[in-house]
């Protein structure tokens, strides 16, 4: 298809460099410089989608980010789909493969729109609530054929191939906006020295002038930008960032900027080169100079392919060479959309009319209009369009001078294009964001930023200060504003001369009237792509939703990546009328970020894959690598879960390590277990404090296993901690609690015992720590001892430790136990770790010594009813729910962090659930964890629940299951039966006993 | 996001560096054990949600790892002071 509507000469593209697209598979031809959309009506594309509810044709409405309707999907492979991108803000590039987000089977004859037109009475606001409500079973399903009849675009089903890139700057201001008044704030700023961001969400700087004929400082208008931009990008003091959106403003003058660095082309980003950046800017202050958009009029049918806003035709022929259609027909509330009709004459194409709402418009463009012999129907408007997949006509009707009503008979004009105009509405969305109320304005008929606590400053059409001398002037006031407040000098700075046009005064009117009550009259849409129409929002009034926020919600109006951009005011305005109150009255919506969709790689940038989450490794994890580990996360740590051999199942895997350990010997890497450095002369006495028992005396040489409480009296962490000298001891914690242990004793330190002298240092990551257990330990251990060092019974006991050097190498060895055996840790630096494992293998291989990981560990625990923290504790758990009332020492002479909190009455009452160990009366049933215990299991549903299982395995060594749990006053009911109904119909049979399944007396760790 | 002044580094700092732990000056009892349930109670579960001023403590957990107290303003997310610990807020609500 050739260009049939593009312009000989004109505009702001470049006829030598033609470029080939497609759209919806086929190929169409544009110029460098089109957008997509601008290429799509050069072509004379009518339908790029259809709509969201009612399925209706729907054609290109706008020129920028406020464009409801032409929302694309974009890629040309599945790994480069985008959904959401607006036709109107991607540029054209040669080979963009584009395509409508909805239509089936296709845009131009589409099955759903059928039931549109059918049914559009049928489809009210709330219409899904309404008639998707039951069975609630049922809305899985309906919510499917929903989100596909709706078609919202598709996210790819592969991996994004590009690379994105996050950038954090300070700036002393942030100019937002690169029109007029955007630019001579920045240049304004730029030469008072101070360091500038000016952003813009097009391709070219410029604004309202990249689409206008003005003259500025009596050139044109593109010459005077030119000259701006090139002081600005040549002052180093300055970051200019074309293609760049401001999508967030958020609190302390914080600022997001998307800025796309290859959208524009090419499908992927060539030569590795970053696709997009995410800004992330704090700024001193900021300047929106973010423009206004254009209201289109809600009439009946507006949405028919052809229906355009004003300044969007203006803006397609005067930058992009492109006329959307032959015959125009303008209806306007105001002087300013008057330019629209004179660009279409002089582009050589038929005006039919211009209709205008108000009786005796006066002003220089309606007199430029008329000199041009067009016609300007007064004190009328269009009230309904003809046609369906294109316009074809307009029906034309005299109105009332308030616009409430039609007074006269209708005329009809055959048209193909209707450009609308009911004036501007200020881009107040980022003020909007840091949750700035907008104040109404009379004589601007929108809403201006209001009150702010940011350090924000507004020049240009955000004010409501349309003209573009206007503009410049408050651009350069707010430029020197912000100079000002950054302590700089003021510079001067000229302001360009503009050419003023008198314009005689707007007319308030948003929703046109038709003949008939707008409940049966033609649809006329207020949101496009939400499909919100008048009627809607009239019935939803009617219906008792009176707040803008509530009428927002129940119609959708607003929604959506549109954000309301082009329906808010209108839909505000038609909830007015109906509500008969004024729109100050009926009050706004606030905006929120972002202002338009930013793609998910971008939030992202290099946060992801292998980088998304750092990952620790202990100092022999190379080792683990090598002989096979299976590995599990806990925390950011990547500890060894088990070490299987060939051939071998994860249980039988874990038998074998088990029954290695208890016979001979095994080892576990131990080095994540967090590791505290504690030192000052009122160690011990802290100690006493955060810990639930005595610390006062633990000479040095010796180890404590200790349980930390809340304030409730509630279990968080726990661990082992050892005195290394007087006033230095070595605390250790869960592998997953270390950061939060170690801020809890800051916390209390600073926040409440300021006065004591103690100092702690996280040494986790300095020592490399190895666990030999079983009977065959010492035998190793003594065999890699340098020099005379006696490990023997008596004079190495339990909880002791002691500095040696193992395998060459200074050493810290712990006589400690979380297995139940003979049990030895040794700690070297974190740099010898792998070294001293390796001899321990050396050595070791004669005992068959073997590697076990977290899973061994935990049930060699489990058959002695050792707890872990966080697995058999859940926060709502006191030591003596877990029958440690030996870790408690209620008679120390502070009250330790978590005395008083297990004294309140609920702690003490009977029947609390305690841990106690549980056996199934089939010994090879192994319960799931969490399985929930009932005492009569045919008590009727839901049954009376009394505890779960917290812990539960295969026990190799026992032959059987072994299970910890909490039962309602488990402690006192050693031997009875108690049940656990499980989500597959079975009822597992089980008696309560002791935790402690293997080795009650502790024999086997005293040798 | 929170630009946020730390009183110990003497610098302003994002608020990723920083942690919330709540409401601030809220001591702990000298002699828990003689407290009553109540006293205890208010201490260990009651705190302020007010509309405006708020003091709180924030943890500069990836920075000096010092806990200092912020008066911020929880309609507007103004912060109005820092102070150091064991400091009085300087502005409070009438």
């Amino acid at each position: 298809m050739s260009q049939k509507n593009r312009l000989q000469s004109g505009g702001r593209i470049d006829r030598s460099k033609p470029l080939t697209f497609t759209y919806n598979g086929k190929q169409f031809e544009g110029f460098a410089g089109d957008t997509l959309a601008s290429a799509l009506l050069a072509n004379g594309v009518d339908i790029i989608g259809r709509s969201f509810k009612y399925s209706r044709p729907r054609g290109i409405v706008a020129a920028g980010a406020e464009e409801p309707n032409a929302v694309m999907q974009l890629g040309a492979t599945e790994a480069t789909q985008v959904p959401n991108v607006r036709a109107t803000q991607q540029e054209l590039f040669s080979g963009l493969v584009s395509g409508s987000t909805n239509g089936w089977p296709s845009v131009d004859n589409d099955i759903m729109g059928l039931l549109g037109k059918v049914g559009g009475k049928m489809m009210p606001p709330g219409f899904y609530y309404k008639t998707f409500m039951y069975p609630a079973t049922m809305w899985e399903t309906y919510e499917k054929v929903i989100r596909k009849a709706a078609g919202l675009g598709r996210s790819p089903n592969e991996y994004d191939p590009d690379t994105y890139d996050k950038v954090n700057q300070h700036a002393d201001l942030v100019v937002v906006g690169a029109g007029p008044a955007g630019l001579i704030a920045a240049l304004t700023a730029a030469r008072g020295g101070a360091r500038v961001i000016i952003a813009d969400e097009q391709n070219e700087f410029g604004g309202s002038l990249l689409s206008s004929k003005e003259s500025v400082d009596g050139k044109a208008a593109g010459a005077w930008v030119a000259g701006v931009v090139k002081e600005l990008e040549a002052n180093e003091n300055v970051i200019v960032l074309p293609r760049s959106t401001v999508n967030g403003y958020h609190d302390h003058n914080f600022l997001t900027i998307h800025q796309r660095m290859t959208d524009h082309i090419a499908d992927r980003a060539p030569n590795g080169q970053v696709r997009q950046r995410y800004h992330r800017v704090r700024s001193k202050w900021v300047v929106l100079a973010t423009g206004a958009h254009e209201r289109p009029l809600v009439f009946g049918n507006n949405d028919v392919p052809g229906c355009m806003v004003a300044n969007a035709v203006s803006t397609y022929i005067n930058r992009y060479g492109v006329v959307p259609g032959n015959e125009l027909v303008l209806m306007t509330t105001n002087d300013n959309a008057y330019r629209t009709a004179i660009d279409w004459h002089d582009a050589g194409r038929k005006v039919q009319a211009i209709v205008d709402t108000r009786k005796n418009p006066t002003g220089a463009l309606v007199e430029a209009a008329r000199e041009r012999g067009i016609t300007v129907m007064t004190g009328s408007a269009v009230i309904d369009v003809q046609g369906s997949k294109r316009v074809t006509g307009v029906s034309v009707a005299p109105i009332s001078e308030d616009g409430s009503k039609v007074t006269g008979s209708v005329k009809k004009l055959s048209a193909d294009t209707v450009a609308s105009s009911g004036g501007w509405s200020p881009v107040i969305h980022l003020s909007c964001h840091t949750g700035s109320k907008p104040v109404w304005n009379e004589d601007v008929l929108g809403f201006l930023p209001g009150k702010t606590v940011q350090k924000q400053l507004t020049a240009g059409a955000i004010n409501g200060t349309f003209n573009t001398a206007g503009a410049l002037e408050e651009g350069k006031k707010a430029g020197l504003e912000a100079l000002s407040k950054l302590g700089l000098s003021a510079v001067e700075v000229e302001v360009p001369a503009t050419t003023e046009v008198k314009e005689s005064k707007a007319m308030a009117l948003f929703h046109v009237p038709h003949t008939k009550p707008t409940s049966q009259a033609p649809k006329q849409f207020v949101d496009y792509q939400n499909d919100v129409t008048a009627a809607g929002i009239e019935l939803a009034c009617r219906e008792g939703f009176e707040s803008i926020e509530h009428v927002k919600r129940y119609t959708a109006m607003g929604f959506g990546t549109d954000q309301g951009k082009l329906g808010n005011i209108n839909g505000m305005a038609v909830a007015a009328k109906v509500l008969n109150q004024t729109i100050p009255q009926t009050g706004t919506t606030i905006f929120r970020p972002n202002y338009t969709p930013i793609t998910f790689g971008a939030i992202a940038g290099r946060d992801c894959g292998a980088l998304f989450d750092p990952e620790r490794y202990s100092a022999m994890h190379k080792w683990h690598l090598e002989n096979g580990a299976k590995f599990e996360d806990v925390g950011q740590w990547k500890r060894p879960w088990y070490f299987p051999k060939a051939g071998e199942s994860m249980q039988e895997a874990l038998n074998r390590e088990c029954l290695a350990t208890r016979e001979s010997i095994g080892i576990l890497d131990a080095s994540t277990l967090g590791k505290i450095d504690i030192q000052g002369k009122d160690a011990r006495e802290f100690l006493g404090r955060v810990y639930s028992n005595a610390w006062a005396k633990l000479p040095v040489g010796k180890c404590r296993y200790g349980l930390m409480l809340k304030e409730d009296g509630m279990v968080f962490d726990d661990g082992v901690t050892s005195c290394l000298a007087e006033n230095h001891f070595l605390m250790t914690t869960t592998s997953g609690g270390a950061a939060t242990v170690l801020n809890w004793l800051e916390f209390y330190h600073q926040t409440e015992w300021p006065e004591l002298e103690v100092y702690f240092t996280s040494v986790t990551d300095h020592w490399a720590t190895m666990t030999i257990s079983g009977p065959n330990s010492r035998k190793l251990l003594e065999e890699l001892i340098d020099g005379d060092v006696d490990v023997s019974k008596d004079s190495f006991k339990f909880m002791d430790w002691k500095p040696m050097s193992v395998a060459g190498v200074p050493a810290r060895v712990f006589r400690i136990s979380f297995t139940g055996e003979l049990s030895f840790e040794i700690n070297v630096q974190a740099n010898y770790g792998l070294h001293v494992w390796e001899k321990l293998f050396e050595h070791g291989a004669k005992y068959d010594l073997t590697p076990y990981g977290t899973e061994t560990m935990h049930i060699l625990r489990a058959e002695k009813g050792f707890i872990i923290a966080g697995q058999d504790t859940d926060g709502s758990v006191h030591p003596y729910d877990l029958g440690m009332g030996w870790a408690v020492s209620m008679n120390k002479p502070f009250s330790f962090i978590g005395k008083r909190g297990m004294q309140r009455e609920d702690c003490v009452r009977a029947e609390r659930k305690q841990m106690v160990g549980i056996k199934t009366i089939d010994p090879n049933v192994v319960l799931p964890e969490g399985a929930q215990a009932v005492f009569d299991p045919t008590a009727s549903i839901p049954m009376p629940m009394v505890g779960h299982i917290s812990s539960s395995y295969w026990s190799a060594c026992l032959g059987r299951s072994v299970a910890l749990g909490f039962v309602k006053g488990g402690l006192d009911k050693m031997g009875e039966k108690v049940y656990y109904p499980l989500v597959d119909g079975r009822i597992v049979e089980a008696e309560i006993c002791s935790p402690i399944f293997l080795d009650p007396k502790g024999e086997r760790q005293n040798v | 996001m929170f630009y946020i002044y730390c009183p110990y580094c003497g610098e302003h700092r994002e608020e990723e560096e920083f942690h919330n732990h709540g409401q601030a000056h809220i001591e702990r009892p000298a002699d828990p054990d003689s407290c009553t349930d109540e006293e205890w109670g208010n201490y260990m579960f009651f705190r302020k949600s007010p509309k405006g001023l708020h003091h709180e403590i924030w943890d500069h957990v990836a920075g000096c790892r010092k806990f200092f107290n912020v008066t911020r303003d929880t309609v507007t997310y103004e912060i109005k002071e820092v102070y150091k610990m064991g400091e009085q807020p300087k502005v409070v609500a009438e």
